[in-house]
């Protein structure tokens, strides 16, 4: 009991301390900024800890933030494996399979204007579907092993790369097509030195959206049928033992792998579309 | 007609290649039926077939292709069998069926508007749920400079973690503490429409620009005034925006939530279709789960042009 009544009282503290540091005299400093954040999530982590001691909530229900990280530090080679046959083999290809023939598509899209009208409607209502459920399908036509979970990550990040990246292709105003008219630009030409740069913004977004796409089709894919291996395997199997340590680091693995692939493309982002307004500081 | 012209042809293309396709893809199982039946068929022991490749055998049996379009249990079912499939299961199990709702007075559990009723519930259950605390928590984010520092990054970094990992463990927990039925699928449902409505909604709250709220405060406007008037009618295309966002997540979401308990739904009938290589039954229940997820857009969509047109921000 005392433990709970420790927590609710650093959860006060540590609310107060955020309201003085983002209202207080530091509100507009840089640290303010990074802190507040770090100091509320370490707090969750700490009230998770000390509410599940306290009221010996049992493992197979929550298991405690200290013991998910003693799996996680015990079973690092087994989660690393697990990483590269999801993420490694299954999600990056198909994220550069998919994302790329989505472009590739969309550029020929948008040259006629036809295709644009029949293919945009139908890729919008693509992209609202739930497309998990084409998993069961490409597992059977694949296999159990990375091609099938490439194959869902294919199909899942397609459309909206190809909906984003059309839209990006229309982004140009009449006075900048103008002037490349009067330049005696070419389709070509006026492609590569216009249409495509100020389509960059819009393809990244939807090289964003694709990342959080690819790892869940990846995982989820691996749920109806998998090598012994692989995160999904391992989220499904470890429930099944009511292991839900060993699942939670596999969370963890999941949630630094999004970050970090999120982050990998929001940089490429910067560089490539310096130019932009949102861009500059 | 201009717009239909178009769409209608793409779609007519997606068919046809569909049925083209079906024939590479089947070729085995077809000529295996069809040398049951008696027609010669080239390699003419099923183990050269099976190492022979797809195409060749196509060419080979030319004349022997004509069940390609009607094999049982085909890798790829043609688009009037999958039909066929939803037509059975639905109509024909409850109309004719002994367990249909006309025989027995409630929906049979064999039928794909029984499961899809299921996920429906769970869907539109966790979608209020998610859409609710969503709008709860953007408009505490805007008022609480506190709470907009410490929670909205990690608003954001969530949305870059696949959330659905979480699923399998979500219903096993809620589980074996008692919680059964809908509830478990609601809240993994909930939490995918949780973000993208916080986030549209912080977005939109934000929207009114510093004229319009100077405007506010020359007229000496409360807080509650500037919210009301000014804050919560500006967010509404963007609140329309998420949540349709959030209603397709919480389908998948649900759906994702019925593989590991087998309790009915259209996840729980795609899963048993791939254990017992029932093809037709799996892409019947993406069909319904197509369709389902298109309505409930449109439903949003249709709510959303009746507001704003009534609130005179229609485009």
């Amino acid at each position: 009991m005392t433990l709970v009544i420790l927590a609710l009282v650093i959860w006060v503290a540590a609310w107060a301390l955020n309201a003085w540091l983002s209202n207080g005299p530091l509100s507009n400093s840089r640290i303010a900024g990074i802190a507040v954040p770090l100091i509320f999530g370490a707090t969750v982590l700490i009230v998770w800890e000390l509410v599940v001691r306290g009221m010996n909530v049992a493992a197979v229900i929550l298991p405690p933030p200290s013991v998910i990280a003693g799996t996680f530090a015990q079973n690092l080679p087994t989660l690393w494996a697990d990483a590269v046959q999801t993420i490694g083999k299954g999600a990056v290809s198909g994220y550069i399979i998919g994302c790329g023939s989505a472009f590739i598509v969309a550029i020929i899209v948008d040259r006629y204007d036809f295709l644009r009208r029949g293919l945009l409607p139908v890729g919008n209502f693509m992209a609202a579907l739930p497309i998990v459920g084409i998993a069961p399908i490409l597992v059977m036509w694949f296999g159990f092993d990375w091609q099938s979970k490439s194959a869902v990550v294919v199909v899942m990040v397609f459309f909206p790369m190809l909906v984003n990246t059309v839209a990006g292709l229309r982004d140009t105003s009449a006075m900048q097509r103008d002037l490349m008219h009067t330049y005696a630009a070419g389709y070509f030409q006026t492609l590569i030195k216009l249409r495509l740069p100020a389509a960059m913004p819009f393809v990244f977004n939807g090289l964003k959206i694709a990342t959080t796409l690819a790892l869940i089709g990846a995982i989820v894919a691996e749920f109806f049928g998998s090598p012994v291996l692989g995160m999904g395997f391992r989220i499904s199997t470890s429930v099944g033992q009511l292991a839900l340590d060993m699942v939670w680091a596999e969370i963890v693995v999941a949630a630094l792998a999004g970050s970090a692939f999120y982050g990998l493309i929001a940089l490429i982002e910067r560089g490539v579309t310096f130019w932009h307004p949102s861009q500059r500081k | 007609m201009n717009k239909l012209g178009p769409v209608i042809t793409v779609i007519l293309a997606i068919v046809a290649f569909w049925y083209v396709a079906a024939v590479p893809m089947n070729v085995q199982e077809t000529l295996t039926a069809a040398e049951r039946a008696g027609v010669a068929v080239t390699p003419d022991n099923a183990r050269a077939r099976s190492e022979a490749g797809r195409w060749s055998l196509v060419f080979q049996n030319l004349d022997a292709l004509g069940g390609s379009w009607s094999v049982d249990r085909a890798r790829l079912p043609s688009p009037h069998q999958v039909l066929t499939e939803i037509y059975n299961s639905t109509w024909d199990e409850e109309v004719n069926g002994r367990r249909g709702i006309v025989n027995s007075g409630s929906f049979s559990n064999r039928s794909l508007v029984y499961h899809s009723g299921v996920t429906l519930g769970a869907t539109v259950l966790g979608f209020l749920i998610g859409a609710g605390f969503g709008i709860l928590l953007a408009v505490g984010i805007v008022y609480s400079r506190t709470m907009d520092r410490s929670v909205m990054p990690w608003a954001i970094v969530s949305q870059t973690i696949p959330i659905v990992a979480l699923a399998p463990m979500i219903i096993v927990v809620l589980y074996s503490i008692g919680i059964g039925g809908m509830m478990p699928k609601a809240v993994i449902s909930a939490y995918l429409s949780f973000f993208p409505v916080v986030v549209g909604m912080v977005k939109g709250l934000r929207s009114p620009d510093h004229m319009q709220l100077d405007l506010l405060r020359t007229y000496n406007a409360s807080k509650s005034q500037g919210f009301w008037k000014l804050r919560l009618p500006a967010s509404m295309p963007y609140l329309f925006t998420s949540l349709k966002i959030g209603i397709a997540a919480s389908l998948v979401g649900a759906i994702v939530g019925e593989l590991p308990v087998q309790r009915g739904g259209l996840g729980a009938r795609m899963l048993s279709g791939s254990y017992y290589g029932q093809t037709e039954q799996i892409w019947a229940a993406l069909f319904v789960a197509a369709i389902l997820a298109a309505l409930m857009v449109a439903i949003i969509g249709w709510i959303e042009a009746r507001t704003l047109k009534r609130m005179g921000m229609a485009v």
